[in-house]
């Protein structure tokens, strides 16, 4: 439908940004949206209460299910996500699944590919998927090398900032000051983790060269699957990076996983991106900007920074990192428009919106 | 045993592991009570209406039916109504309130266009109800009998339908063939309406006509007068009389210059109507300021847009020879305007007093058991006299004097009237919990001006008596509807389904059938109440 002016009539009352709308052609909808969506990860695993990490399963997978008609397998790295889903003889797995070790998962996934090929079935796809620690850390050289042998496999990386399943433990994924069982707040000295230390995982992926990377959060569900029906449609080694909140580690309420997601984009501190053979080539720009402390504040990870004295310093140094990413990224221009910059999608829901 | 090797169990799926258990609270869908529906003196169920409106032309008609069950004057409404709705809307708080007015005028306009009539399939009662007064609230009272099942009569004391609508309402803000399209479509239900029908006494004329209840609803149509010495030539006129007389053949003369006093929406009316006389100066006196004057805004901006003049803080002295005596006033501490002495000229060729109206309520002399004080008849909440049986609403009973508020009372009285007639009393079910701006979650409304309904160019308007507001088009009207934020009412889209990480929304079908909680799996963690756009979600604690 069209106005007078020959724009789009935008359904205002969701904009785009709700998982479906009534309005909506159903196709503009979201894979979360429709009754048939593949529920990949079925109800009854044992995922705490607002788990951020099995929400991002869920809509990866199912966006991934869809692009590639149900002809999916994945590899799952040891973590939360496969002990919650799998805990022997139960599974909560609706597809193929494989796990193996913590490390390996790019490995294993690697093989299945390279299997698949000897077999000829072309029309079988893979996915590797692990949380922070076993990507950004223990299967780090596993990653690097099947992003380099070129192998084709979606690998899917669900950060949520630290090794949870284990008893909250420091990542290379973990950020900055945020409080983890082994990187205590000790006086002014130590305020939480480390500063200048930890990697950039998806920049990481980028130097690789590899035909897509991108980032993505659960607060934003049309650009999540965008991304991951974008990386289903090429082949070679691709690399999404999934922001999920960790109600239990990260000391917040189960209900505010999403608000967090969203605020983590809105502050800056999570540049969400997409490249193309080794370049930046669309960002997700901020919609309302907030200050990184509206983010950090709701957690208890990062509780020292706002006791008696607040560090105010501390604070500062994060707001720079976001400032930093804006500036990198080119967060803020135009950002009075919702639209999102994107690689080459004929499927924009927003456009509609 | 047929296992492979270490392997003891049968694989089975999670779904035998009912995480429900863990919960300590659940989900549970709630309609909350939209602020604009609160705000309603017409009881409309705007957010319902506004729903169907969003689906475009498809939907038009559903939403005109959804709004003429408590309301038959959309059209009427859209144009006069002072949209209390549009002041309590939520989305003021995001951007700009929904142009609730401008969407209700546009499926009023399409209702008559497409000429929608309403059928009423109700049960015949065989009992016969008395209307006295065919202005907004006799003829809601009216409509909504008749859909009940009573036969109903109106008696009207003028020679046309409409009251107050009709002499009190200029045509550049409502135009007449408007009001007799949606007055027509009220008798074309079954009712019947007596012109010229003055009612002395309102007991008598139940017993002659054999009626088993009244509603009442004469208005109030005498101006409230002052006494201000004048000079014989000096014509002074009271605006309720002005409006009157811009129904008939004649029109009244005022003069080049003319002054209004009072500060009321009858006081800009009265003004701007002499401005279309031909008054090269319109002058409002008031004896308080802009802040305190009762009218409306909007009122007094468009005044003041077509060339009217305000004084405030005067009060008019006396009038003789072509000129008035204005004495300038003063606020005191509690904010009542104290005289100052100070005394200026005006020239005028004529005065209107728009003081204010009274009812005239001879009709109840000598009816036992009511009660009037400040002039007004005194109801109960089920909107009936001291008299048993006989109910009254609109100017005449105790409340604000709008359109919408004698519409309102017209639908409560008939909804008491037809309990009362059938032996039984009426009540009203609960009241939903009011849906706040603080229980939305406006992240997911993307941003949207209001679409501005386009005005004639003031100095157009000023000399004819054309609509000044123009209505929406087509394309606007969607677009405006769409901005509803649905507060408080699931509008279906789809985010508590999306949001569960336990799969525990179950999504029943399509849109209108809404969702349903799986228990089994449902941990309770209040991501789908967090991240409702609408609050149409809440988190209830388990019994333990």
């Amino acid at each position: 439908m069209a106005d007078s002016n020959g724009q789009r009539v935008r359904f205002y009352q969701v904009g785009s940004f709700a998982a479906g709308n009534r309005l909506l052609d159903p196709e503009q909808r979201t894979v979360q949206a429709r009754m048939d969506r593949s529920n990949t990860l079925t109800s009854g695993h044992r995922a705490c209460q607002g788990c951020g990490e099995a929400l991002g399963a869920r809509y990866a997978l199912d966006a991934a299910m869809r692009a590639t008609d149900g002809k999916l397998i994945a590899a799952n790295a040891t973590g939360c996500l496969e002990v919650f889903s799998t805990p022997f003889p139960e599974s909560s797995w609706q597809l193929p699944w494989i796990h193996s070790l913590f490390g390996n998962a790019p490995a294993v996934a690697s093989g299945v590919a390279a299997a698949l090929r000897a077999k000829g079935r072309e029309d079988v796809r893979v996915v590797g998927q692990g949380g922070d620690g076993g990507t950004v850390d223990i299967g780090f050289g596993c990653l690097s090398g099947m992003f380099e042998r070129g192998d084709d496999v979606l690998y899917i990386c669900y950060d949520n900032e630290a090794y949870m399943n284990t008893g909250v433990q420091r990542s290379g994924a973990t950020p900055p000051a945020a409080r983890t069982a082994n990187t205590k707040p000790i006086g002014r000295e130590h305020p939480g983790n480390a500063f200048g230390q930890g990697k950039d995982m998806p920049r990481i992926a980028i130097a690789h060269g590899i035909p897509y990377v991108a980032t993505a959060t659960v607060a934003d569900l049309h650009d999540l699957e965008h991304k991951v029906e974008a990386a289903m449609e090429l082949r070679g080694p691709r690399y999404i990076h999934v922001f999920v909140p960790c109600p239990l580690g990260w000391g917040a309420d189960s209900a505010d996983t999403i608000k967090l997601a969203r605020l983590v984009v809105e502050s800056g501190l999570f540049p969400v991106f997409e490249a193309a053979g080794g370049e930046v080539v669309g960002v997700s720009k901020i919609r309302r900007q907030v200050p990184v402390e509206e983010y950090l504040k709701p957690q208890r990870r990062y509780a020292h920074l706002f006791g008696d004295p607040p560090r105010a310093d501390v604070i500062e140094r994060l707001q720079a990192i976001a400032d930093a990413n804006i500036a990198r990224y080119g967060l803020l221009e135009d950002a009075s428009d919702i639209d999102h910059t994107r690689v080459g999608s004929t499927s924009d829901a927003r456009e509609r919106g | 045993m047929d296992k492979p090797y270490a392997i003891t169990l049968d694989v089975g799926s999670s779904l035998a592991n009912k995480t429900g258990s863990w919960r300590t609270e659940r989900a549970v869908y709630v309609d909350r009570m939209p602020p604009c529906n609160d705000a309603c003196p017409a009881g409309e169920n705007i957010q319902a209406w506004l729903y169907e409106a969003e689906e475009g032309e498809a939907g038009y008609e559903r939403a005109w039916r959804k709004l003429v069950e408590e309301n038959p004057f959309p059209a009427i409404m859209g144009r006069v109504c002072y949209h209390p709705c549009e002041t309590a809307c939520n989305r003021a708080q995001l951007d700009e309130a929904v142009g609730i007015h401008s969407v209700e005028r546009f499926l009023g306009d399409e209702g008559i266009r497409q000429g929608w009539r309403i059928e009423s399939d109700a049960e015949p009662s065989g009992k016969r109800v008395l209307v006295i007064g065919a202005g907004p609230s006799g003829l809601s009272a009216a409509y909504q009998l008749t859909r009940l099942g009573h036969a109903v009569t109106i008696y009207e004391a003028g020679s046309l339908p409409g009251g107050m609508m009709r002499f009190g309402i200029p045509q550049y803000r409502l135009p007449r063939d408007v009001l007799e399209a949606e007055v027509q479509r009220i008798l074309d239900l079954g009712v019947e309406l007596k012109l010229n029908t003055t009612v002395d006494n309102a007991l008598e004329a139940m017993r002659e006509g054999g009626f088993d209840a009244a509603f009442l609803a004469v208005g109030a149509h005498i101006g409230r007068r002052a006494y201000v010495p004048a000079g014989e030539a000096d014509r002074i006129v009271d605006a309720v009389s002005l409006l009157e007389s811009m129904e008939g053949e004649e029109r009244p003369q005022l003069g080049r210059r003319v002054a209004i006093y009072g500060g009321g929406d009858t006081a800009m009316d009265a003004a701007r109507t002499a401005k279309r006389l031909g008054a090269t100066d319109a002058v409002v006196v008031y004896r308080r300021t802009r802040e305190r004057m009762p009218a409306h805004d909007f009122e007094v901006e468009e005044a003041a847009e077509e060339g009217i003049e305000m004084r405030w803080l005067s009060t008019v002295k006396h009038f003789e020879g072509g000129k008035l005596a204005l004495e300038r006033m003063e606020l005191d501490e509690s904010g009542f305007p104290q005289p100052t002495g100070e005394v200026e000229e005006l020239e005028a060729d004529s005065l209107v007093l728009a003081l204010g109206q009274e009812a005239d309520l001879s009709l109840l002399d000598g009816v036992p058991g009511i009660e009037v004080s400040d002039g007004v008849v005194q109801v109960g909440p089920n909107m009936m006299t001291g008299c048993e049986g006989v109910f009254a609403g609109g100017d005449m009973v105790p409340a604000e004097r709008t359109v919408t508020v004698g519409v309102g009372h017209g639908k409560k009285a008939a909804r008491h009237i037809d309990r009362w007639l059938r032996g039984e009393a009426f009540e009203p079910g609960p009241r939903h919990e009011l849906a706040t701006f603080e229980s939305l979650n406006t992240w997911y409304y993307s941003d949207a001006p209001r679409t501005v309904q386009p005005q004639l160019e003031a100095a157009r308007r000023a000399s004819n008596f054309a609509e000044v507001v123009a209505g929406l088009d087509e394309q606007s009207a969607v677009f405006e509807a769409r901005r509803c934020l649905s507060c408080g009412n699931c509008f279906s889209c789809d985010n508590c389904y999306g949001v569960c990480p336990d799969n525990a929304v179950i999504k029943l079908g399509e849109p209108g059938e809404l969702y349903e909680i799986d228990l089994d799996f449902c941990k309770g963690c209040g991501l789908c109440v967090a991240e409702c756009p609408c609050g149409a979600i809440e988190m209830v604690p388990e019994q333990i």
